[in-house]
């Protein structure tokens, strides 16, 4: 057990709880409002830990879709969670056995997959337990504070809360673009791409799960291919 | 409608599950080709960039407050504070930013 990836997993999971809370409030409000009982609500977070998957299965649930159609919906909405895998699967220590890899798997979130990408070098198994120590607990108790009070968080605390995960996103990204420029190019260009989806008539209707794998194929597709990587370049990037 | 709700959630878990496992599980193996390491390198910056702008703009009651809490997590950010604090200077920025409108 390494014990110091571990508690620096548990300190980066806090901001990544918190904004959890506030996301997964509304959930189990809504599942409860729905018609779900609040267990059912709370197993839904428990066993799914995503937020736009679990929205759009509630509407299945609630609207008597089939399961065809659930699978089919949440394949889409999550394939992100694909891409970021591979790329952590080349993340994670070599060294650890296998079954590692199973566990970790299961706490693949945004979130999660940011602060461990966001590790110098290798990333450890336990630094991903502690992020989801934390994590997991946030979204779980959230759903289920939620679904029993219905409005005890009031809309501001929600509002405030909302914009935390888009703080952490940032403290991640922002750093290494400061001092590599193809980095740079890469937020930027990423940025642009997702605003021209959000904004152009025709694109608007793909959904936001299609919009972040598009945009990632493309803008780290095109980077890779213009300012291909040497060990330097990562080095540079982690050494300050 | 006969739609049992613990079979929806097991579908919903067990295909989310598998997304997330089945590439890790899979590729175990330190890939070498160059591009695809490279690829592999940006992905991280390119997905969280993308699901963070402009889905930051839309994310609290107002588009005022919410561009009021990038601005001030860019800069924060920009200093290279931790994760904690970068996320807590914009949650405050977006509480107070929303006090203020309401005086107006």
């Amino acid at each position: 057990m390494d014990r110091e990836s571990f508690k620096r997993g548990l300190k980066d999971g806090v901001p990544i709880g918190l904004g959890y809370f506030a996301v997964s409030f509304t959930f189990g409000m809504m599942a409860v409002s729905g018609g779900l009982n609040i267990w059912q609500a709370v197993l839904i977070s428990l066993t799914n830990l995503t937020s736009a998957g679990q929205f759009a299965g509630l509407d299945i649930i609630l609207a008597g879709g089939s399961y065809w159609e659930m699978a089919l919906s949440q394949l889409i909405i999550n394939l992100r969670y694909c891409l970021m895998s591979f790329s952590l699967s080349q993340k994670l220590q070599r060294n650890i056995s296998g079954i590692h890899r199973y566990f970790v798997s299961f706490g693949i979130t945004d979130e999660i997959f940011g602060v461990s990408a966001s590790q110098e070098g290798k990333v450890s198994p336990c630094y991903n337990y502690g992020a989801m120590c934390v994590a997991i607990p946030g979204w779980t108790l959230g759903t289920l504070v939620g679904a029993i009070s219905g409005n005890l968080l009031p809309a501001f605390m929600v509002s405030a809360l909302s914009v935390a995960i888009y703080g952490m996103f940032l403290a991640v990204i922002i750093p290494p673009a400061k001092k590599n420029r193809a980095v740079l190019g890469v937020v930027l260009g990423a940025m642009t791409v997702s605003s021209l989806f959000a904004v152009t008539p025709v694109l608007k209707k793909v959904s936001s799960g299609f919009v972040i794998i598009i945009t990632t194929v493309l803008v780290a597709g095109a980077a890779a291919y213009f300012c291909p990587i040497n060990e330097e370049t990562e080095e540079e990037i982690h050494e300050s | 409608m006969s739609h049992n709700v613990y079979i929806y959630i097991l579908v919903m878990a067990g295909v989310t599950y598998l997304i997330r496992m089945l590439p890790m599980a899979l590729i175990k193996k330190e890939i070498t080709s160059p591009f695809i390491r490279s690829f592999l390198y940006y992905v991280p910056y390119a997905c969280l960039a993308a699901m963070t702008f402009p889905a930051i703009l839309t994310s609290t009651a107002s588009v005022v407050s919410a561009g009021a809490g990038f601005a001030v997590a860019l800069l924060v950010a920009y200093k290279e504070k931790s994760l904690l604090t970068v996320a807590i200077a914009a949650c405050c920025t977006v509480f107070i930013a929303e006090r203020m409108i309401q005086l107006l």
